[in-house]
């Protein structure tokens, strides 16, 4: 079931490249169903597994000269992600609906993005998630690169090249880890098992985790980050934090601290305060949040602020990953989750929703606006949006951050301590944001007034409200019931701890 | 001497020679007043049965070979079989991207001349002496530069093919006066003789001599820095379907050389006292991993890698950016060749183990697995440089400007074959990156091996830049001049075929390597 939401998105992309280009309509709807049906074989698979743990989906022998298997695997983890990879996927084409150059091109990259992203989650061998990871590239490239605004050929070919050099490293590690464990297997089950040298797993471990962590948006390997979010057409912004950020966490997960657990063990010796591995990522991930959410303060576009603000919420990802606790690691999950509801839904209100209207992104410029007044629904959903990102009850991401925090205070209350600065700060930028877009002090003079009636915003289209409402829905009714999605976080957590102790 | 023998092992060559007469006669005597396109494909289409004969003919010679009182002169199967289908599949596709091309009148010469260079690369890659070595690399290396030199009108094409030739001239002569030193310190001119004669004989300093003459001279051959200079004109100023040919089926000829003179003198330990070459003695003490004659590999090897991936860099030419690229993929080919050794020790050492070992990851195997794929590639990004050039009047990367709208498909094609250069998965470059790093690391997993796979890995993480930089061109930035190009629809179903290909083999890596094996 949840293999065919692959095969479904590749196809989809072959065939809206064939589709022309003078209808953009049928493309559109094309797509669409495409990644409905994707979502609806997510759903399907998400609820098929409730009570099942780790599901081999597919296994079939692809080079048998190397042992590499093409093998499908989903556990509770890559279920919650698939799921969240259709969320996304179908969004970001509801707030695409108004592109209208290249159309069958855009689609065709679109949906061969959502293609990779589902494999790297669904891949049960660590070459097929490899290779699933890289054909990941290319498409954000042409996405960015042709559809893009600000420095948009700099910010697609900053982020190709922070993609491929991550992997590059990533490569490295795993030829390394396969020609160490000589075991003639590539399974992820298979080489967590091959029982790889402790020195080996020492250097290897952080080179992999730090090549995922550049997709992750790891300080201070962020530097893509802000630029590529701002330079991508909304969809694909959409995208990347949405799901892409994820694929580099996910690899943390899966592929560094699952094969390589020893590497989280202590040195011996202490270094400015640091013993492991452990310690020096946990640093980087505290480090991201304060400093992403620091700088978010400081900005002076609308969409930089959201930039800056995934940084600081990947940094949460990253610190509950480095925990190694069942309750750290179930935030660091839900995280994703909630991150890509959340940053999806901010980034379609900016790019999409304001800034086709207003074209502009520049607080000095939208403060004159009045956008609460003219545009009642962008400023509330972005209310909504804001108060889910601050991580308040009720909406996805305060559980998860919670869960996090915990986790880390367990682990070392420092941690703990500098993640809660971020929180806070988190609720300042947000404030200033929305005050500054959206409900501004300014009294419009009389001439603005008319101007305002002269040239009015185009109204609300249904597929930003449909969009804002699947991602809307999303946040709250796992922020409402969070064990939708934890029943199946927990079981594969623990499993996954197993492997590690 | 069995002269049925001869024949037999002799075959292919015999049957591309014969084809090169027929097409000569058929040209000049039949279809001689008919239209130039008449004429290109009258010819083309000889040459293509020629070869496609002579895939057969590789097939019926078996894996017999041809020796002469007990000494292997020319092998068969195996590396040389596969190579010389190889050879024979590239040459016939360099002849269907001769459709439509109208840069000589010399139609039948032209594809004679092909079809006489590729019998000199079937003997090159089956040749086991060194006589019969240097009589099959003359052959090949004639035919090339004739070819850089056919288009008549074109001064570009004159002076590319006099550098070729010059160099070409001199490097022949290093590896000549290398092959004498062979035949002096041994006196056989026979691989396997000379192999055995040093062993028993013992090191000498004069080893290191003929063996860096040797390398100059096939270094030569495969474009590897600092032996490369003439890579870059010559890809430049020759004809769009000899470029192709120069880049792919001359490439495959002198790596599989490479390949059969590696496997069995990379063994050979010289004198380590003689401190003639103090370097590589000095690092074959620290890393056992490489026989101290690889260590001067490693060096060509690495030093391609890094020269060829950031000159590659600047280039605005995308046929020079092409010749770049090409030295780079050379060195990483010769990191895959300088673990040959272990291989043929470890055989030698284990023979119940064999078996084993050829199915992990044989770099022999994974080499020529990389070079077929290359040489592919390569033909199919040469062919749409060559039909953008047709319609533009330059290769510059800004007649590539707006492809995408111009010709789809030729944009499509240029987008799988450029990324599959880069080594971008499911494209069979990635497997063929992928296959040699893992079979270099597979020999010894020390800091050394690591650290060069390492550095191949990272440089073809930079080579990502300037791909995308041509790729950018066709996709993303606006074009002043959108009039539709035009291509041959011969030249485009051949080249839809090829990016299928590279397709197909990347989904399906296990089809290419199996075929290889089995031989």
């Amino acid at each position: 079931m949840l293999a065919w939401c692959i095969y479904i998105s590749f196809g989809g992309a072959f065939i809206a490249a064939l589709l022309p280009n003078r209808k953009p309509g049928l493309v559109r709807w094309f797509a669409l169903g495409v990644a409905l049906l994707g979502l609806l074989h997510a759903m399907a698979g998400f609820a098929a597994g409730a009570s099942q743990g780790s599901q081999v989906l597919t296994d079939k022998l692809w080079v048998p000269a190397m042992g590499i298997h093409y093998m499908l695997v989903a556990d509770g983890i890559s279920r919650v992600l698939v799921l969240l990879t259709g969320i996304a996927a179908v969004a970001g084409i509801l707030f695409s609906w108004n592109v209208e150059l290249r159309v069958n091109q855009f689609f065709a990259f679109y949906l061969a993005l959502i293609g990779g992203v589902y494999g790297v989650f669904l891949s049960g061998d660590l070459f097929l998630l490899f290779v699933f990871y890289e054909i990941a590239i290319i498409p954000k490239y042409f996405l960015i690169a042709i559809w893009g605004s600000t420095r948009r050929e700099y910010g697609a070919m900053k982020l190709a090249l922070y993609s491929f050099v991550g992997s590059a490293m990533v490569l490295i590690g795993l030829l390394a880890a396969y020609a160490t464990s000589g075991s003639h297997t590539t399974t992820l089950a298979g080489l967590a098992h091959a029982g790889l040298p402790v020195s080996f797993q020492m250097w290897c471990f952080p080179l992999v985790f730090v090549g995922f962590g550049i997709l992750a948006g790891m300080w201070p390997f962020h530097t893509w980050a802000p630029t590529g979010h701002v330079a991508a057409p909304t969809a694909a912004s959409m995208l990347l934090a949405g799901v892409v950020m994820k694929l580099g966490a996910y690899g943390c997960l899966r592929v560094a601290i699952g094969l390589f657990p020893h590497g989280l063990d202590p040195w011996s010796f202490t270094l400015l305060g640091l013993a492991s591995w452990r310690d020096v990522f946990a640093l980087l991930a505290v480090i991201g949040i304060i400093y992403g959410a620091l700088v978010a303060l400081a900005q002076t576009d609308f969409k930089f602020v959201i930039g800056y603000s995934s940084v600081s919420h990947m940094g949460f990802v990253l610190l509950g990953l480095v925990t190694l606790n069942q309750i750290g690691l179930d935030g660091a999950v839900l995280q994703m989750f909630s991150h890509g509801v959340i940053a999806g839904l901010l980034f379609a209100i900016v790019g999409r929703i304001v800034y086709d209207r207003t074209h502009t992104r520049q607080f000095a410029e939208l403060e004159h606006m009045h956008l609460a007044r003219r545009m009642p629904f962008a400023a509330w959903a972005f209310v909504g949006a804001g108060l889910a990102s601050m991580g308040l009850p009720g909406f996805s991401g305060f559980i998860a951050e919670l869960q996090v925090l915990v986790g880390a205070w367990r682990a070392n209350p420092l941690w703990a301590m500098g993640a809660g600065v971020g929180i806070i700060v988190a609720v300042a930028y947000t404030w200033r944001a929305l005050q500054k877009a959206f409900f501004t002090d300014h009294v419009p003079g009389a001439h603005e007034l008319e101007a305002e009636k002269a040239h009015p915003f185009a109204p609300i289209t249904w597929p930003e409200v449909a969009g804002v409402a699947l991602l809307g829905i999303s946040t709250v009714a796992v922020g409402v019931y969070p064990r939708i999605l934890l029943d199946q976080i927990e079981p594969a957590v623990k499993a996954l701890l197993g492997g590690v102790q | 001497m069995n002269y049925a023998d001869l024949f037999r092992a002799m075959l292919p060559e015999t049957v591309l020679e014969i084809a090169a007469l027929l097409v000569l006669v058929v040209d000049l005597g039949f279809v001689r007043k008919a239209a130039l396109q008449t004429r290109v494909a009258v010819a083309s289409l000889l040459g293509i049965v020629g070869c496609i004969v002579a895939i057969w003919g590789v097939y019926a010679a078996g894996n017999a070979g041809f020796s002469v009182d007990g000494e292997l002169l020319l092998s068969a199967g195996r590396i040389a079989g596969v190579a010389q289908v190889g050879i024979l599949v590239l040459s016939a596709i360099t002849l269907l991207l001769l459709v439509g091309e109208e840069f000589t009148k010399h139609v039948g010469e032209y594809v004679a001349v092909v079809l006489m260079a590729a019998a000199g690369g079937l003997i090159i890659a089956a040749a086991q002496d060194l006589l019969v070595i240097f009589v099959g690399l003359e052959l090949l290396s004639l035919g090339l530069y004739i070819l850089t030199a056919f288009a008549k009108k074109s001064g570009k094409s004159a002076e590319a093919a006099m550098k070729y030739y010059l160099f070409g001239g001199m490097s022949a002569a290093f590896l000549l006066f290398g092959f004498s030193y062979f035949y002096g310190l041994t006196g056989t001119t026979n691989l396997e003789g000379i192999q055995t004669a040093i062993a028993k004989s013992g090191p000498t300093p004069l080893l290191y001599v003929a063996w860096i003459l040797v390398v100059a001279g096939l270094g030569f051959k495969v474009a590897a820095v600092p032996f490369h200079l003439w890579a870059p004109d010559t890809y430049e100023g020759a004809p769009a379907p000899a470029a192709a040919f120069i880049a792919s089926v001359s490439k495959v000829a002198s790596f599989a050389l490479i390949l059969t003179i590696g496997s069995k003198w990379l063994t050979l330990q010289p004198d380590s006292t003689s401190g003639l070459v103090g370097l590589a003695v000095a690092l074959h003490a620290i890393d056992k991993t490489w026989t101290q004659l690889a260590v001067v590999l490693l060096f060509v090897s690495a030093a391609s890698m890094v020269l060829g991936n950031l000159a590659a860099l600047a280039q605005v030419s995308v046929r020079r950016l092409l010749a770049y690229s090409a030295i780079a993929h050379a060195g990483y080919i010769l990191l895959g060749v300088t673990t040959l050794p272990h291989y043929s020790t470890a055989i030698a050492e284990f023979p119940l183990i064999v078996g084993r070992i050829i199915s992990v990851g044989n770099s022999a195997n994974a080499v020529i697995y990389y070079i077929l794929t290359y040489g592919l590639t390569t033909i199919g990004a040469f062919g749409v440089v060559g039909v953008v050039e047709r319609a533009t009047g330059s290769d510059r990367l800004d007649s590539f400007l707006g492809l995408h709208k111009r010709n789809p498909i030729l944009a499509a094609v240029l987008l799988v074959l450029f990324l599959s250069l880069a080594g971008i998965p499911p494209l069979v470059g990635f497997w063929a990156k992928f296959n040699l790093f893992a079979a270099v690391l597979n020999v010894g997993a020390g800091p050394a091996p690591f650290a060069l796979v390492a550095l191949a890995i990272a440089l073809s993480a930079v080579s990502l830049y300037y791909y995308l930089q041509v790729l950018k061109r066709a996709y993303v930035m606006p074009a002043a001049d959108e009039s539709p190009i035009k291509a041959n629809p011969v030249t485009t179903l051949v080249l839809v075929a090829i990016a299928a290909a590279v397709v197909i083999m990347g989904c399906f890596p296990a089809l290419l390597q199996n075929w290889i094996a089995s031989f």
